[in-house]
């Protein structure tokens, strides 16, 4: 099969490599019809995360048609449509048990690795390091589905693959990151980020009760998007002080809760940007935490920070006596992606949702290398790029033009604020 | 001070240590010097060498000094002593080198791996001094397992299982009552085999081992506990190496704490799902820790295995 491969430091291509196959009873293998390129790709893509290894098949968010079941599945069959979530969960553990299948005990065959890294081991997730179990992704043509009557979700007829693809990452993610604020009526959130989690992010904030919501960036298109597709007030860091302009929008308490949909890869101007650059660059940091230590300071006294953007080793300049004088509460997560999959999917048959309004690019599987470069860049408005792994190289150049032209976005209506 | 003390272990590694640095310094800095007192030719070549030697000893000094049990260090000096010597038997074999004073440097590097051997020898043994410096450490992991102790009692009592949850062991035979046969595939197509026996049994609360082959001295124990909160079994599992296989073990990797912790977690996960999780990743040539092995997989091999039971 085609699949698109890390081959090493901002260089992916798309190779010939072994079909995937039935390794356990429990697992399924799905022919992909779509799939996406997420914001954390992009950290691999940039070297950020250790253990990838040259060959790797990246991907982690892909749904297709189940095409063959090991003999021990009992809630799937051949020809049903899924969506796979990302984090691998085996659905029976204490912590399963509980709901947090991303730090499910049993799914990850490197915990080692990952104890050595973090203490503990989270569970394992497709195509995102051998520290996170070294599974094949979902940037191919196939992809093999471990512990399959507990992890993908059936969908309905009905619903175009683009409506419910984002319900195997960055929909629940985004939705978690709001869950985790504990909204209240008359709330003000603030989102740090407008790329695809942070919009979905902002638009579950509305949907879980926020009366206002504010979106800050430095992209103007990712700005207006959130503007314009979630109906958010926003704040260009780049032009204003963010702190002094949150201030001011929130009457000098500061928003009831910040949500981090950004990262370990953020930017800031001027020196505490050039600082956090310098420092990554010299191994004495692993992260660069701007978002992070902003949203902690421009939170009012007792709010919450909630943190949805990937975060992989060691920061510096932690706000702690901030966090700690004013009664901050930090919440954070891998998202529990299979928890939020069914209500997701039911907010999107009643139309309160359609996730499909972040995608700016199609591509086919072929082109991924060509669409890794362009997210990265932000090039021609990027936001969100889904790859068709049966698109012929040939027709994906036509959508591609067509896309360049901004034919892009589906069914605006669907989009309003609800 | 006037007493007869011998030296003990840790005084001759600090001796050791500082003796690195300041071998190390000189190869670093002085390198033209260095080669003119073994005898050997003064080239760019051989330089570079014993710059690189001279970084290599002074890494040595560092970790032996700043380690509070710096055994590992110091076979790690018994390594590099080989690599000195090796080279120096080179160099004798060359006409250009000044001949009796690389014999005399050879017969200096080899009272000094001598003195490392015995050192590191002495204090992985543990035979002298100081506990903390000197024992042996013995390997341990733990892991909370959802599932009654009389299940995972009943698993490890069973011997014959455990090649199903530790990567490399072949087989495990029962031989009578409280004798067993194991045996452990090591690379390159070799392997380890020893006889154990069982010194302790107490159901569903403890198992200890101890292997009676000089081939892998050590012994063992795996303790079966309530968690809290009905949470299950909380199972420690501890090896005791023993004699030079400690520290060879852990140099080369036979014995790591990391083998027990997989073990553990492959056992978590058979019993808790009845399978062992492995990862694909597509197209790696050679060995690769998420790829599975190519005839059989520990999924479907737990699966029958659970399946059987």
């Amino acid at each position: 099969m085609r699949a698109n491969c890390w081959i090493g430091k901002e260089n992916v291509s798309v190779e010939t490599v072994p079909d995937p196959k039935i390794l356990s009873q429990s697992d399924a293998i799905v022919k992909i019809t779509s799939t996406a390129i997420c914001g954390s790709d992009l950290h691999l893509y940039g070297g950020f995360v250790p253990t990838m290894e040259s060959g790797d098949v990246l991907g982690h968010e892909f749904m297709g048609e189940v095409v063959e079941v090991g003999r021990g599945v009992k809630n799937l069959q051949k020809g049903d449509r899924v969506v796979v979530p990302f984090p691998i969960a085996c659905g029976s553990c204490f912590l399963c048990e509980k709901g947090l299948f991303s730090v499910c005990e049993n799914t990850n065959p490197n915990a080692w690795m990952a104890e050595k890294m973090w203490g503990h081991a989270p569970a394992g997730v497709y195509g995102y390091s051998h520290l996170l179990g070294g599974y094949a992704g979902g940037q191919a043509q196939y992809a093999r589905v471990p512990f399959a009557d507990v992890n993908p979700l059936k969908i309905p007829d009905g619903l175009a693959d683009e409506q419910v693809l984002f319900l195997s990452d960055i929909f629940p993610t985004g939705y978690m990151g709001a869950d985790l604020c504990g909204i209240q009526p008359g709330d003000t959130i603030a989102v740090w980020g407008c790329g695809p989690v942070g919009q979905f992010a902002m638009k579950s904030a509305f949907l879980l009760g926020a009366e206002r919501v504010i979106g800050i960036d430095r992209f103007p298109y990712r700005l207006r998007m959130a503007r314009e597709k979630v109906g958010v007030e926003t704040i260009n860091y780049e032009e204003t002080d963010l702190l002094e302009t949150l201030k001011e929008m929130t009457g000098g308490r500061g928003p009831d809760a910040c949500i981090d949909a950004v990262g370990m890869e953020s930017h800031a101007p001027g020196f505490i940007g050039a600082y956090d650059r310098a420092k990554q660059a010299m191994m004495l940091e692993t992260d660069r935490p701007i978002p992070l230590r902003q949203a902690i300071m421009a939170c009012r006294n007792g709010g919450t920070v909630s943190v949805i953007g990937v975060y992989g080793g060691f920061i510096d300049k932690f706000p702690a006596g901030s966090m700690m004088n004013r009664s901050i509460t930090i919440k954070t997560g891998q998202c529990h992606v299979q928890r939020y999959m069914k209500p997701l999917l039911e907010r999107i048959q009643k139309g309160e949702i359609d996730p499909s309004f972040v995608i700016t690019h199609r591509l086919p599987l072929e082109q991924a290398p060509e669409g890794y470069k362009m997210f990265r860049d932000k090039q021609d408005n990027c936001e969100k790029i889904v790859l068709k792994p049966n698109w012929s190289r040939e027709s994906g150049a036509g959508e591609f033009r067509k896309n360049m032209m901004g034919c892009c976005f589906i069914n605006p209506d669907l989009l309003r604020k609800s | 001070m006037a007493t007869e003390q011998r030296v003990s272990p840790q005084q001759l590694a600090n001796g050791l240590g500082w003796f690195s640095i300041g071998l190390g310094l000189a190869e670093v800095a002085t390198p033209r010097l260095v080669a003119n007192l073994i005898g050997v030719t003064d080239d760019r070549k051989t330089r570079k060498i014993l710059r690189f030697y001279g970084v290599r000893e002074l890494a040595a000094g560092v970790g032996i000094l700043s380690q509070s049990n710096p055994s590992s260090w110091l076979w790690a000096r018994v390594a590099g002593d080989a690599l000195d010597l090796s080279s120096l038997v080179k160099a004798l074999s060359s006409d250009d080198n000044s001949r009796g004073r690389t014999l005399a440097a050879t017969a200096a590097v080899a009272g000094i791996t001598a003195a490392d051997l015995h050192c590191a020898q002495q204090l992985s043994n543990g035979q002298n001094g100081n506990q903390s410096r000197t024992a042996a450490t013995a390997l341990t992991s733990s892991i909370t397992i959802a599932r009654s102790s009389e299940e995972v009692y009943g698993f490890w009592r069973d011997f014959t299982r455990l090649p199903e949850i530790f990567d490399g062991l072949e087989t495990v035979q029962t031989v009578g009552n409280r004798r067993s046969h194991w045996k452990l595939a090591l690379p390159m197509g070799r392997s380890l085999e020893w006889d154990a026996e069982t010194t302790d049994d107490q159901p569903n609360s403890r198992i200890a081992w101890r292997s009676e082959s000089s081939s892998a001295p050590h012994s063992g124990e795996v303790r079966f506990e309530s968690a809290t909160g009905q949470r299950g079994t909380r199972i420690t599992l501890k090896i005791q190496p023993e004699g030079m296989a400690a520290s060879l073990g852990k140099l080369f990797g036979i014995v790591p704490k990391q083998a027990l912790n997989i073990a553990l977690h492959n056992l978590k996960q058979l019993l808790e799902v009845g399978e062992i999780a492995k990862s694909d990743a597509s197209i790696h040539r050679g060995k690769h820790p998420a790829q599975p092995p190519e005839q059989d997989f520990g999924g479907a091999k737990g699966m029958q295995a659970a399946a059987s039971a």
